[in-house]
């Protein structure tokens, strides 16, 4: 178990992926924004303008440094190599908060990119919670774990997310990172119910909430699928899905994702000023 | 019923290969459209990174023949690490035995000075020495000094007129290439990498500077089209030496 | 040359060099510049659902790839090889590339 204690955590305010194109304009008027987030891996390179930009937002907003490549699900044993970029990072940067993912990308030494599903049982619980332990050892600091979207499920599957999150926590003392957008996309394509998902899960432990577009498709028998896709607008159902955890959980940092399709700041700085519409509910 | 993620990759990369056993819709069915959105995933990521990181391989060959070679690229070569701003470092190989592409010669020189360009664009930085120390050492001990290159700066060489062509392709109104060997330099003064043509024998010197010959060693492995005070002065101009010792 | 007249030349080459350099300084670039980046990164998106690049077979397997590049390669007017020059390999090493 590691202690939580030592790092300054992200405000309770609306924060946003930060991408380089918007650099100008949330200098010049951030707004409600109260802190970003950048993705781990684009600032691992050695130098130049993406770390020269990184010193300088940190100057002036805490930084969640979010992870989208260490495989934390994975059946191999994790990277050492990326595991040694990302204590890199963390050390110099001394971000507000560090997260990342429960899924794999990594398999035989190949990276796909791509956030890729694991079955719930007691074999993956335990080799995740060695990951996680692995993890924050070697960074010195609390991690938190992202929900996943799901667009399937394993038969093989013998315990619920929210309880293989919960046993997670427990174990290793990493906190969660929830993301609504997630939860609604896997509760529809899986048939289940988002509150009940909010209702189950271990809010005490989450340090940081996710909001996201996403793209609905169908499956073969015309049920609906939602793609995590990251290049839209929040849609209201996930608005009110927010406001029904915060109501439950209190104030937390709320992160709005726009990655694809990434339009011009005014209209990202409208879903930050709705994000912290919906704090200020439940702080007044 | 265990889905092993070696299956699951296997599945993922091959669009005919069935879709795993024990992967299912909430209803307990086989989920095979479901799959398909992590074959989606991987494939366009992948295929958008490469994209990105090879603009001007693109312009050459086309979009479609672009787009059709990345599928077969990223099966062959998935990335080795999770920094995608660097995937593609095989490029210029794989485009040297890739038959489809055989007409265009010069395509795999272009792919190694695009590749050259983000690694300098993400290098190390380097503080540019005082060029004015070079003329405070004696004439007789100027052959005996090393000078440190900044990680940023490259060369490539090629049978091909490839700065002509990079340049036609990247600048508009820029002349049309003619038929010669050239090579180029990439260097990075602030955050921009540039692109510098020069001829082989600048490339082969600086290579060598590079590597921690002397002045003079390394003005021994290039031959007389060699202009050293030409290589020197782009060298300091662009803030690529950053000691000498 | 001698080793005496190779210092010469390469003492007046330096000092040419040095002289020839612009004595202002390497233009700072200033923040407004921070808004580029050279395209090539993560992110935790998803792709764009069940249709298109992930599902079409990709086959390569001889003569099933009928494209030919269509992009300004037509314009440049450069001979497909320089002369005497041998094109390496073959698709034969290509899928020893392929991994296990």
């Amino acid at each position: 178990m590691l202690d939580a204690t030592n790092h300054t955590s992200l405000p309770s305010r609306p924060g946003v992926g930060y991408k380089p194109q918007h650099y100008s304009d949330i200098m010049a008027d951030a707004g409600p924004l109260g802190w970003l987030e950048i993705h781990a891996e684009n600032y691992m390179g050695d130098g130049g303008r993406p770390i020269a930009q990184l010193h300088h937002l940190a100057e002036r907003f805490p930084i969640s440094v979010h992870g989208v490549g260490l495989s934390i699900g994975g059946e191999g044993d994790l990277d050492a190599d990326h595991l040694a970029r990302l204590k890199h990072l963390i050390t110099w940067l001394n971000p507000s908060s560090f997260s990342e993912h429960l899924a794999w990308s990594t398999h035989d030494s190949h990276f796909f990119n791509d956030l890729l599903p694991l079955p719930y049982t007691p074999q993956t619980l335990a080799r995740v919670a060695t990951h996680i332990d692995q993890v924050q050892d070697t960074v010195g600091r609390r991690m938190l774990l992202e929900n996943p979207s799901s667009y399937l499920a394993f038969a093989e599957s013998m315990m619920s997310e929210t309880d293989f999150l919960r046993e997670l926590s427990q174990r290793t003392g990493c906190g969660l990172l929830l993301d609504v957008n997630n939860v609604f996309v896997s509760a529809t394509n899986l048939k289940t119910s988002p509150q009940a998902y909010i209702d189950d899960f271990p809010l005490d432990a989450v340090g940081e909430i996710h909001l996201g577009g996403h793209d609905e498709d169908e499956d073969e028998t015309g049920a609906p699928l939602l793609i995590d896709s990251h290049g839209k607008a929040v849609v209201d159902p996930v608005w009110a899905l927010l406001d029904y955890t915060l109501a439950k959980s209190g104030p937390k940092p709320v992160l709005v994702e726009w990655d694809t399709d990434v339009p011009d700041w005014p209209v990202l700085a409208a879903e930050v000023a709705r994000a912290d519409t919906a704090l200020a509910l439940i702080t007044t | 019923m265990i889905v092993r993620q070696a299956a699951f990759k296997t599945a993922m990369l091959d669009p005919a290969a069935p879709v795993p056993d024990g992967i299912i819709n909430p209803d307990g069915a086989p989920a095979s459209k479901r799959f398909d959105v992590y074959r989606n995933n991987v494939a366009v990521s992948l295929s958008d990174a490469l994209e990105a990181a090879f603009p001007v391989v693109r312009k050459l060959v086309g979009d479609e023949f672009f787009r059709a070679m990345a599928g077969v690229y990223l099966r062959k070569h998935p990335p080795k690490t999770p920094l995608m701003m660097f995937y593609g470092e095989a490029m210029p190989q794989f485009l040297r035995r890739f038959e489809p592409a055989k007409s265009i010669g010069y395509l795999p020189d272009i792919a190694a000075i695009e590749l050259a360009l983000r690694h300098a664009y993400h290098a190390a930085d380097a503080a540019p020495v005082d060029a004015n120390a070079l003329t405070t050492i004696a004439a007789d001990a100027l052959m005996g000094i090393r000078l440190r290159i900044a990680p940023a700066t490259q060369t490539v060489t090629s049978d091909f007129p490839v700065h002509a062509i990079y340049r036609a392709n990247t600048v508009a109104g820029a002349p049309k290439p003619v038929m010669q060997a050239e090579a180029v330099l990439v260097t990075r003064a602030g955050f921009d990498p540039e692109l510098h043509l020069i001829n082989a024998a600048a490339a082969t010197c600086i290579s060598a500077l590079k590597d921690g010959q002397s002045l003079g060693q390394a003005m021994a492995t290039a031959d007389d089209t060699l202009d050293i005070g030409a290589v020197l002065g782009l060298l300091l101009a662009q803030g690529a030496v950053t000691e000498i010792y | 040359m001698s080793n005496a007249t190779k210092t010469l030349v390469l003492a007046s080459a330096v000092a040419t060099a040095v002289a020839g350099l612009s004595t202002t300084a390497v233009a700072q670039e200033n923040e407004k510049c921070f808004g580029v980046s050279l395209a090539g990164e993560n992110d935790c998106a998803a792709g764009p659902g069940t249709t298109c690049a992930g599902t079409s077979t990709v086959d390569y397997q001889g003569n099933a790839w009928t494209l030919v590049p269509a992009g300004t390669c037509e314009t440049m007017d450069v001979p497909a090889a320089a002369d005497g020059m041998e094109r390496m390999g073959s698709l034969e090493e290509l899928d020893r590339d392929l991994p296990a």
